[in-house]
């Protein structure tokens, strides 16, 4: 069993290792670099910059050298707890990072939960009443949820809200955006919760669902249920105590999936909510070849996912003894 | 009783007909048996049938060309057909609008002007212009008397028909969604083709590829990369860029599937004696155990489009994909993007409409096409 975490431990870090490299590559990509970026900024008011200062700006900063030695400087600096420096903000970007990261994870783990928790109870709700009312609306509302492109339900959903007089756009009340932490701080920001969770909770929420539907509409053919019912065990009891734990593998499995899902569609709904997480930042990062903070928080965002599918792989392995014999 | 009755003997013969038909169907005339039965799945490919239609004849069903601009009528809302004026039923037509001037919010009104009636012609004559740039015609499917304005979803911010546009647009993003996934499909097929047949090293090398793909989140990998694209490429150029790199990041499912099912056919007798007898390997795949598995790849493909179509939206509409002048229904959202304009101008929300039917289409379609492939069903 220890072989068996210790392989797949060795292997979640050796796969961040390589997804750095090539984000980080990807990233150099564009032709030009920030300086680049900067030039032409200056030029667009009118200023000229020399051509000595840009070159000696890029000695300045390492950009004059191959890929691969920028990436071997960034990375032994990464693992020193030093992510490199932002060209934009003028700041370091572990702080910038700071600022953001705690955010990000919260509204990932809250719209994860959401879409488990509601995706779950759905799909139970709608296997076991199979072809009633109920399954159908939940079967059009998620259909409807999984083809719609989560940016626009956000901004519907915004509207809605707006209307309705609620807060929207920012994760806090204008009063409270720069004050120190407190309590009324923290229930403002619960406050404003509830929107991306859902939004981006709700696309997850469909697939969760309708797997869950079809794994337990097969589970509740078989022979064993079919003998528990006979010998009179009542519904409840019964649905808990197998089926459904059963069922519960190919979701639990898969978490490790749908974790890219949700980050990827936090970036995008985060930009139209204008929450302060680092979705907003990795885009503005991108677009301005501002490349150490952009490939710092494409590190991040692929750690993220990576252990996520540790995690689910280790759920699935103290959840399902099979897999633990073989 | 008689010895001879004739109808019971009809029936029976009747009977062991149909079966002996379903007994004697090939694979292919099941699936199709199976597929015709799935109600949803008819409606999902009917629809398609219509959108790609739509898009091919997209001058012809257009009512404007693509760049046709009503200075006088900008942010129009939609105009709405009308088939009765004062109680009495005539031919479809669409008032007139008199555009006013809020003095409060100096916001620009149009309301429908009962005194002006336009009629609209079916396969009337509107602007000229040249079918697939070759064959000039003047004749639209539907087409409204001058100076009236047929605006069935509304204009936007510089006075263009926004149903033109979701018609010429629809061009880019159906198609961005096949062309993506015959991309994907081919390096899927390849290489878990190779992974699946040899196994070995080489099946473990595409294998931890195949998990490094699937690890990335999708968006960010798909900003990063589409940032690198030069903003001066033409639209053709960015066109295929976007189609390429949807395809890069979505191919390691399908190589998944490919590679299960080769791993489960290599194994059987069939293919164990076409090895011996010295069929190539390519040959082997391709003749004894591709149309074994087709069935799967082309509901894997078919679950696929939906995706890459969500995905150019959502990269047109951060300005990452297709750019104006191209129009795809994700550009065309791009406008809508914001708080204002969904509060002052609902319509020009209206395109994702399309997105989502074509996008519930092609998964009711998947469905069906799964649910027929299933053997055991």
């Amino acid at each position: 069993m220890w072989a068996y975490l210790t392989r797949r431990f060795l292997y979640m870090v050796l796969l961040i290792l390589v997804t750095s490299m090539v984000s980080f590559v990807i990233i150099q990509l564009p032709a030009g670099d920030y300086i680049t970026t900067l030039a032409v900024r200056y030029a667009a008011t009118g200023q000229v910059v020399e051509q000595e200062v840009l070159d000696a700006l890029r000695i300045q900063f390492g950009l004059d050298q191959p890929v691969y030695i920028q990436y071997f400087k960034w990375f032994t600096n990464v693992l020193q707890g030093d992510l490199g420096w932002s060209f934009q903000q003028v700041r370091p970007v572990s702080e910038l990072v700071a600022e953001r990261i705690g955010v990000t994870a919260l509204i990932s783990v809250c719209s994860l939960t959401f879409a488990y928790v509601v995706g779950i109870l759905i799909g139970v709700v709608s296997a076991v009443f199979q072809y009633s009312v109920l399954d159908y609306v939940f079967t059009i509302v998620g259909f409807l949820g999984l083809a719609s492109p989560n940016f626009l339900l956000a901004l519907i959903l915004m509207v809605i809200i707006f209307n309705a007089g609620g807060a929207v756009g920012g994760l806090y009340s204008t009063e409270y955006l720069n004050a120190p932490w407190s309590w009324a701080k923290f229930l403002d920001l619960l406050k404003h919760i509830p929107l991306p969770m859902i939004i981006v909770g709700t696309a997850g929420t469909a697939g969760v669902a309708r797997v869950m539907r079809a794994t337990l509409l097969d589970e509740l053919q078989k022979q064993y249920v079919v003998t528990a019912r006979s010998k009179g065990v009542a519904e409840i009891r019964l649905l808990f105590k197998y089926p459904i734990r059963v069922a519960l593998n190919p979701i639990t499995s898969t978490i490790g999936w749908e974790l890219p899902a949700i980050v990827s569609g936090t970036v995008i709904t985060d930009m139209v909510l204008q929450l302060p997480t680092v979705g907003p930042m990795l885009f503005s990062a991108l677009v301005a070849e501002d490349m150490f903070i952009a490939s710092s928080l494409l590190l991040f965002l692929t750690s993220l996912t990576v252990i996520g599918t540790f995690v689910s792989d280790m759920l699935l392995f103290s959840l399902d003894p099979r897999i633990r014999v073989n | 009783m008689s010895a001879f009755e004739p109808t019971v003997i009809d029936t029976v013969s009747a009977a062991s007909r149909e079966q002996e038909s379903y007994y004697l169907a090939s694979q292919w005339q099941l699936i199709r048996q199976r597929f015709r039965r799935h109600r949803l799945a008819m409606v999902g490919m009917a629809i398609l049938a219509i959108l790609y239609t739509f898009a091919i004849l997209a001058e012809f069903i257009a009512p404007y060309n693509m760049g046709t601009r009503f200075p006088e009528a900008i942010y129009h809302p939609p105009t709405r057909i009308q088939f009765a004026h004062e109680g009495r039923l005539q031919r479809p037509f669409v008032y007139g609008s008199v555009k006013e001037r809020d003095s409060y919010t100096l916001e620009l009104k149009f309301t429908p002007d009962p005194d002006a009636r336009y009629p609209i012609h079916l396969f009337g004559k509107g602007e000229p212009y040249r079918l697939w740039n070759l064959i000039p015609l003047e004749r639209h499917l539907l087409a409204v008397e001058e100076p009236g304005h047929l605006f069935l979803i509304g204009s936007d911010d510089i006075g263009r028909d926004l149903m033109s546009q979701v018609i010429f647009g629809s061009r880019i993003s159906l198609t961005i969604g096949l062309v993506g996934v015959t991309v994907s499909f081919l390096i899927g097929v390849v290489l878990g083709g190779i992974s699946g047949y040899f196994g070995g090293i080489v099946d473990v090398i595409i294998q931890r590829v195949i998990e490094f793909l699937i690890s990335i989140p999708t968006i960010p990998l798909w900003f990063a990369l589409s940032a690198a694209l030069p903003p001066d490429w033409g639209v053709i150029k960015t066109y295929f860029a976007i189609v390429c790199l949807l395809s890069l990041v979505g191919w390691g499912g399908l190589a998944r599937v490919v590679r299960g099912k080769l791993l489960e056919l290599r194994e059987l007798d069939y293919v164990t004696a076409a090895r011996i007898m010295g069929v190539s390997v390519p040959t082997n795949i391709r003749v004894h155990m591709l149309p074994n598995f087709m069935s799967y790849l082309i509901v894997a493909l078919t679950l696929a489009v939906p995706g890459m179509i969500l995905g150019e939206t959502a990269l047109s509409f951060l300005g990452l994909g297709i750019r104006a002048p191209a129009v795809s229904w994700g550009v065309l959202l791009e406008r809508s993007g914001n708080l204002n304009a969904i509060q002052l101008y609902p319509w020009m929300v209206s395109p994702v409409l399309f997105v989502v039917v074509t996008v519930l289409a092609f998964n009711f379609l998947g469905d069906g096409l799964r649910d027929a492939a299933d053997p055991y069903k």
